[in-house]
């Protein structure tokens, strides 16, 4: 048996009582478990009759997070179909704007969380949203991490901008903290001053760390030297542009002239007057120490990596991203503290392992909407192919098979995974077909929502079942016409010929149709099936008669026989029909026509006879 | 085209409707209400786009639309009608039809009345598919092929036509005030007379050729034997209701069932249709061109066509000029697309004014107010 990767999850089933045997069945997405009645040891004895049911994932069911699957599924549908027309190297930035969409998306989300978690007076449920956002915060953070390094791939320079960015966008904090000193009367001698300073700085910040800076001068005239010092340090600080001519290694040389600067103005004792700014060169230095000092402010261990890269090794290239990696989440994190699932996952990513990512983000998380959309961008980014899996199909379709099918046990949500089963193209037919016939179908509407779906994709054989369901279900209510609506949807033949033999009972036993507007204006679906034909004809025949068109009456009547329209068991009813006609003072039916009955009279008499004889009952025959 | 952004709402919206504004106010319309379907507890929620004092109106869409207040609901909102300011009708797939009432003060909807089971199978619950109102009397049909007919002050039931249809009954709309008319699942427009007591139609108007199934229904504002239908395979019809039993005019609309029709109430050379197949179509008609020509608007190519087929026997008409020709002078019918992009299907859509709303299956609510009326 394979190892597993994590250990297995257990869940108590409050309401069974101890010690009993459970049983259960596997759904879609969830476990049915019920009490037996069999005990581990003891005599056996009656359970409740309770059936609980288990649900991995609650997140379904949370409207706001509704609110994501909707949105994710429309940027999902438009990513299938992006720049099928434009060469592959023009489309990254578009797939870049599609993982924008998706983080945008996201962030909505946890912002509509954060208030709900702020308002709600329930503290269980401030408490659930409340996890609910930091777990959004943390895909976001993944998912941007994801964005930087695969999808789009910044080479060195420009890659250190990008994990710049990346930190700044997810440490808010520095941004409040900097509010609250300005608003207090003066900022420079506000306790978290040089907080706010050295958090500039360790984000790279520089011009609003020259900024705050001038408050503390304007204090201090007379270190006026050393504060103009370090604010002409901080402005020479090289940062890369790429959008510039210079090389990368031209870029190097000038960050390295001033990175000597800086090292001078530390060896020269130009700051030892003032311990802050003192520290802030060392960090400028890069002094594992002293950023280790601000652990703090950094608060993550990727904060401290990019923050060492900038002040280190600002042309890092990507491939040697997880030494760097590594090493600073070891120094970082001491022993003593407990390495989080997030932690490995952002490893694993700094190490350009997406499978690992992926595998981790799949194990951590309840729900496979972040797994399934990810790996499904990063496919269309072409950046799965080269990897090798050991069960054969594509992971891509794997996890979106997944989510789908958990999509699919929702009431609401099947809508959304019927276009996620279109865009596997292995095996999303497959399931589709099995997920769609059992969606519940308790108005006609939703019927015909499910038929359009099966409709357009060819689904012969669900049409038919769905179709067959909704006419009996309507023929059980004698609801006669819309089984026959139902029937002619599917072009089944049986069930048309089926509604019409109901037809002709309720004649037989009533001596009247029912349901004329339905007979009477049946049109082309009348050649659905035989009987059907013969039942507006022969409703057309009784219509002829009331306006006394004999003639054309008589005709018809007797077409329907000759033609074989009419089943034979009918025939009796249709030669009495004849009668009338026959009496009539004016001859309606010529000699070839009445040749004609009598013919079909004796076919009628002979095929009676004949059952009769095998069934040794005697008839009599007699004309009148 | 202006940028029309959607709103995501967690509930499939089934029925949108702008509660009425009065005539003679030249006011752009405010609150409109929701209806949700397929959850397993459905809301009628009322929103607001009400104007936030001074804002610039450059684009369409402007401010998201606000909840002010929602009510559970029995079932699916199959259909939503405003009877006046302050009450709203419900049809749900229990069978019930309810009356909502909004309370402004304190911002809640109560339930007013309520009569259950007004659709119902012997041993099964009926869906009751359309309601329209013309206060204080309102007629409801259903699955089960009844027409009934309340007061609204009233407990009981006023009328019932047992077996009105043997098919079930998608829509009814009022023609005059004592006619309503009634579209059914095998094709058939039935007129019926309130005023007279037996249980068949005054008249059966039905399509030569297939029997589509006719989801939708809605009259002239101006005209009232004009009538337009949509069907399940999309078809737009135009039927004259005097004397003609087929269509006037049909066009291939949409590729997927059409789900509500509108003409536009005080400009009724504009007709609004939305389908399964996630498009919002506005068909603009003017009788005063050289040329018949057929435009395309809109971002996207979705294939839709518009032609018209037509003569029925009677005569010589030509495109539909206001919708029937009165003259045979040619017209010009343009459509556009109203919604950006393919969402999922539109089930919803009501306008008035310069403002359109319409609800999808994406769980979202669009609402455009600038449309060019």
């Amino acid at each position: 048996m394979e190892e597993l990767d994590v250990e297995a999850v257990v869940t108590e089933i409050p309401a069974v009582s101890t010690g009993k045997h459970m049983g259960f069945a596997w759904g879609p997405g969830d476990i049915l478990v019920y009490e037996t009645l069999y005990k581990a040891k003891g005599a056996s004895s009656s359970g409740s009759s309770l059936i609980h049911e288990v649900r991995k994932d609650e997140d379904i069911y949370s409207p706001i997070l509704r609110k994501l699957f909707n949105e994710s599924h429309h940027i999902f549908v438009g990513l299938q179909t992006v720049g099928e027309d434009v060469p592959s190297k023009n489309k990254k930035p578009q797939f870049v704007s599609i993982s924008k969409n998706y983080r945008s998306v996201i962030r909505a989300c946890m912002e509509e969380l954060q208030q709900l978690a702020v308002l709600t007076k329930d503290a269980e449920a401030a408490t659930r949203l409340g996890n609910q956002v930091s777990i959004l915060l943390a895909i976001e953070l993944i998912w941007n991490l994801c964005e930087v390094l695969f999808i789009d791939a910044a080479p060195a320079g420009s890659l250190l901008l990008h994990l710049l960015d990346w930190v700044r966008l997810h440490k808010a904090d520095v941004d409040e903290k900097t509010r609250e000193v300005l608003q207090s009367e003066s900022p420079a001698e506000h306790h978290n001053y040089w907080d706010v300073v050295v958090s500039y700085v360790l984000q790279g910040r520089v011009e609003e760390a020259r900024q705050m800076l001038v408050k503390q001068a304007n204090l201090h005239p007379a270190a006026r030297g050393m504060f103009k010092l370090m604010d002409k340090l901080l402005s020479k600080m090289p940062f890369y542009n790429p959008r510039s001519t210079q090389t990368l290694t031209e870029f190097d040389v000038i960050w390295r002239h001033w990175h000597e600067e800086v090292d001078r103005c530390l060896q020269d004792n130009s700051f030892s007057s003032n311990q802050h700014l003192e520290f802030i060169c060392k960090i400028l230095l890069g002094d594992e120490d002293s950023l280790l000092e601000c652990k703090d402010l950094l608060g993550t261990w990727y904060h401290f990596l990019v923050t060492r890269l900038l002040f280190c090794h600002p042309t890092v290239k990507p491939t040697d991203l997880h030494y760097y990696a590594q090493s600073c989440m070891t120094m970082f994190l001491d022993s003593r503290s407990v390495s989080e699932p997030l932690d490995s996952i952002l490893l694993a990513s700094f190490e350009f392992d997406i499978h690992q990512v992926i595998k981790d983000c799949s194990i951590v998380l309840n729900n496979w909407w972040f797994v399934a959309h990810l790996t499904d961008l990063l496919d269309h980014c072409k950046l799965l192919q080269s990897h090798n899996l050991h069960f054969g199909s594509n992971l891509r379709e794997f996890l979106l098979l997944e989510y789908a099918s958990g999509l699919f046990t929702h009431h609401s949500l099947w809508q959304l995974a019927v276009d996620y089963f279109d865009h596997c193209p292995e095996f999303g037919r497959v399931y589709l077909e099995l997920q769609i016939e059992r969606v519940p179908l308790e108005t006609e509407r939703k019927a015909l929502k499910v038929l359009r779906v099966c409709e357009e994709r060819q689904m012969s054989e669900q049409v038919r079942s769905i179709c067959k369901i909704m006419a009996t279900r309507a023929l059980r209510n004698n609801r006669l016409g819309s089984a026959l609506s139902w029937s002619i949807r599917a072009k089944d033949a049986a069930f048309a010929t089926l509604i019409s033999e109901r037809f002709l009972q309720d004649y037989s036993t009533r001596g009247t149709f029912s349901d004329l507007d339905l007979i009477d204006n049946l049109g082309p679906s009348m050649l659905l099936s035989n009987r059907l034909t013969f039942l507006g004809k022969y409703r057309e025949f009784h219509r002829l008669y009331g306006q006394k068109h004999f003639s054309k009456a008589a005709k018809l009547l007797l077409s329907l026989m000759t033609a074989k329209i009419a089943p034979q068991s009918f025939w009796m009813t249709l030669l009495t029909d004849a009668l009338p006609l026959l009496e009539q003072k004016e001859v309606i039916f010529s000699v070839d026509q009445t040749y004609e009955l009598m013919f079909c009279l004796e076919e009628l008499t002979f095929s009676q006879v004949a059952a009769a004889a095998s069934e040794k009952k005697p008839r009599q025959v007699s004309w009148s | 085209m202006e940028s029309v952004n959607a709103k995501y709402v967690s509930q499939k919206v089934s029925r949108t409707r702008w509660r009425p504004v009065s005539v003679s106010s030249f006011q752009q319309p405010e609150i409109f209400a929701t209806g949700s379907w397929d959850n397993e507890d459905n809301k009628v929620s009322l929103w607001s786009i009400g104007n936030y004092g001074g804002l610039g109106m450059e684009d369409g869409f402007e401010g998201d639309p606000q909840l002010l207040c929602d009510i559970k609901h029995d079932g699916d909102v199959l259909d939503l009608q405003f009877l006046d300011q302050e009450r709203i009708v419900t049809a749900s797939s229990t069978g019930g039809v309810t009356i909502l009432r909004h309370h402004p003060n304190s911002q809640t909807l109560s339930v007013s009345h309520q009569w259950e089971r007004a659709h119902r199978y012997p041993c099964d619950n009926a869906p009751c598919t359309s309601v329209v109102c013309s206060s204080p009397e309102i007629v409801s049909v259903g699955e089960d092929g009844r027409i009934v007919v309340f007061r609204a002050d009233q407990e009981g039931v006023c009328r019932v036509i047992e077996n009105a249809d043997s098919s079930t009954i998608h829509a009814v709309t009022y023609l005059r005030t004592t006619e309503v008319l009634t579209v059914n699942s095998i094709g058939q427009l039935k007129l019926w007379d309130l005023r007279q007591q037996g249980g068949s139609p005054s008249k059966i108007l039905s399509l030569s050729g297939d029997r589509v199934p006719l989801h939708c229904v809605d009259r002239h504002p101006n005209q009232q034997h004009v009538v337009a239908t949509g069907g399940q395979d999309g078809t737009l019809c135009i039927w004259d209701v005097r004397e003609e039993s087929s269509p006037v005019a049909l066009m291939e609309a949409h590729s997927a069932e059409m789900w509500e029709v509108h003409f536009h109430p005080t400009n009724p050379d504009h007709l609004f249709t939305c389908s399964e197949d996630g498009s919002l179509l506005h068909w603009e008609t003017s009788s005063h061109s050289d040329m018949p020509s057929l435009l395309h608007e809109g971002s996207r190519n979705s294939g839709v066509t518009s032609r018209s087929a037509m003569a029925p026997a009677g005569g010589n008409k030509s495109l539909i000029s206001a919708w029937l020709s009165g003259d045979s002078s040619k017209s010009c019918l343009k459509t556009s697309h109203m919604l950006p992009s393919q969402t999922l299907s539109v089930n919803s859509l009501d306008v008035l004014g310069q403002c359109l709303v319409c609800g999808t299956d994406g769980e979202a609510i669009f609402v455009n107010r600038q449309v060019l009326v």
